[in-house]
């Protein structure tokens, strides 16, 4: 872990309507790291996310992201920061064109370099320049995931959450995914990789957490995790 | 009755009047398409925006098309603060309570009318009233025209700020996908104000035009409420283009009934049609609502 954190989330508790689903959790990824968070269906991944983002109300403990308290802002000021989800199950805007999502992107940071960055989404994700005119919800579901991260790469974000960006995808595609998202990191982009998908996780991660019932409950250097003989009966089965 | 010397005016007459019903409509089917709220209250604010007309022009010496301009936004923030301050906040988040709560505004709003305007039907005399133009075989008054130009020129307004702007994009991003609006920045309580704000200032557009063809008494809004309900059903809830050939054949449908059934009976066509409507195609004609 380097001195400056990017994003430093200590003892955070939250839930739904009352509900606790986190009971404090820590973690830290620095500028350029790529950190994954692994865990199973239910671990409290995606509640994490979505309270760092701010789209809940999160129940107690601190979230700073570049040096300043985020936790209590509404979701579209901490866009307006750089701190950007690509969440589970794309939510792209299926009513609207390849090109309008990318646009929305950029709609409340990036703006004034849009057509700029559009182009270099572009060239990232050459399917997509192929599918510029067309509603985005007639696309495959690897399109929609790659119009998802594109769309989130239009805000210039300052750390890239991507949660279950391989949910639903063919073992071909999801294997895609992951060099994109190592190309993304390899060009300088902090990225949050949250997943199921343990094991080409850690390949892809400098650091992991591992999440299960609210709680982390190891954490380190992703090749040492690899050799973690609990992790391995709890994920891999050996 | 058919020859066309007696049917083309009808129909242009219907055209005239169907552009105004498309300017309601499109106010309604904007804020059922983004809210999903079935906005009862429509007609209330359509009447206060004719009141305001009428007002401008007995006080101040407005000329109810000069008035346009001030009505538009303010029935644009009429709307916006009804639905972040009232209807948004009493809603939580079940699509019952908003259409409870919607028609509670409009009893209010036109019992508050009554009280401080009377039941009094009141007209103005505008000095173009009754110039008459001619178009082919037909003689259109000048009112009728300036209004069917004039919605015309919103609704096309209205496309462009729907289709080419990032708040007419953010608009139909919310209609479909709310919590993508929100993580890519969008503030999903202002894009649903905004939308109820634009389309009650299309009423207060409507409202402006209507008046030196129209009268106005604090139960005017009903006439076309229903009428709007019926445009946008014919269209299909939520369309745009629907809203809009919806409401000129829904004009031309109610001149040309008036002329078949007689003057009073003209609205009964209409209701036929939307019985029919919603019995052999219940999306309208370009409804469907794919989701």
């Amino acid at each position: 872990m380097s001195a400056v954190s990017l994003l430093e989330v200590r003892s955070l508790r939250a839930g739904y309507g009352g509900v606790p689903v986190l009971h404090g959790v820590d973690f830290d990824i620095a500028a350029g790291e790529i950190v994954a968070v692994l865990g199973s269906n239910g671990a409290g991944k995606s509640t994490l996310n979505n309270n760092v983002c701010g789209l809940y109300r999160l129940f107690g403990g601190t979230v700073r992201f570049a040096g300043e308290d985020i936790a209590g802002l509404s979701s579209s000021d901490i866009v307006a920061r750089g701190l950007v989800q690509v969440p589970e199950g794309r939510r792209v805007f299926p009513n609207l064109t390849v090109r309008e999502n990318l646009d929305l992107g950029s709609y409340r940071r990036g703006r004034a370099n849009r057509a700029r960055n559009r182009d270099r989404v572009v060239a990232v994700f050459p399917r997509l320049g192929e599918r510029f005119g067309q509603a985005a919800g007639t696309l495959s579901g690897g399109e929609q995931q790659m119009l998802a991260i594109a769309r989130g790469l239009m805000a210039e974000p300052r750390l890239l959450i991507l949660d279950e960006p391989s949910l639903g995808l063919s073992p071909l595609l999801v294997e895609e995914m992951f060099g994109l998202i190592r190309r993304l990191h390899g060009d300088g982009l902090s990225i949050l990789l949250v997943e199921q998908n343990v094991v080409q996780s850690l390949d892809l991660a400098q650091r992991a957490y591992v999440m299960e019932n609210g709680r982390i409950m190891l954490s380190g250097p992703a090749a040492a995790l690899r050799e973690d003989p609990a992790l391995r009966r709890a994920y891999l089965g050996m | 009755m058919l020859d066309p010397v007696i049917l083309l005016p009808a129909a242009i007459n219907g055209l005239t009047m169907g552009a105004v019903y498309a300017l309601v409509a499109l106010g309604l089917t904007l804020i059922y398409g983004v809210l999903h709220i079935i906005n009862f209250a429509h007609g209330s604010l359509l009447m206060v925006g004719l009141y305001g007309a009428f007002f401008l022009y007995q006080a101040g010496g407005i000329d109810p098309y000069l008035s346009l301009v001030l009505l538009v936004p303010a029935l644009f923030g009429l709307g916006y603060i009804l639905q972040w301050g009232v209807i948004g906040r009493a809603s939580h988040g079940s699509d019952q309570n908003v259409l409870l709560v919607t028609l509670g505004v409009s009893i209010v709003i036109e019992n508050l009318a009554l009280y401080f305007f009377t039941g009094d039907t009141r007209t103005i005399e505008a000095p173009y009233a009754f110039e008459m133009v001619d178009i082919a075989v037909a003689r259109v008054p000048l009112p009728r025209l300036v209004a069917f130009g004039a919605a015309l020129a919103i609704a096309a307004l209205l496309w462009l700020l729907m289709a080419k702007t990032d708040l007419g994009r953010a608009i139909r991003a919310v209609a479909k996908e709310r919590q993508g609006a929100r993580l890519v920045g969008i503030d999903v309580d202002h894009i649903f104000a905004m939308s109820f704000g634009i389309g009650t200032a299309c009423v207060g557009a409507a409202a402006a035009l209507l008046l030196p063809m129209f009268y106005v008494s604090p139960h005017v809004g009903h006439v076309f409420v229903l009428v709007a309900f019926t445009v946008v059903v014919l269209g299909g809830m939520g369309s745009f283009i629907g809203a809009l050939l919806g409401g000129l054949i829904i004009g031309v449908t109610e001149s040309l009934g008036g002329l078949i059934f007689g003057e009073t009976f003209g609205q009964l066509a209409i209701f036929l049609i939307f019985i029919a409507i919603l019995l052999f195609r219940p999306t309208g004609f370009f409804g469907g609502r794919p989701s």
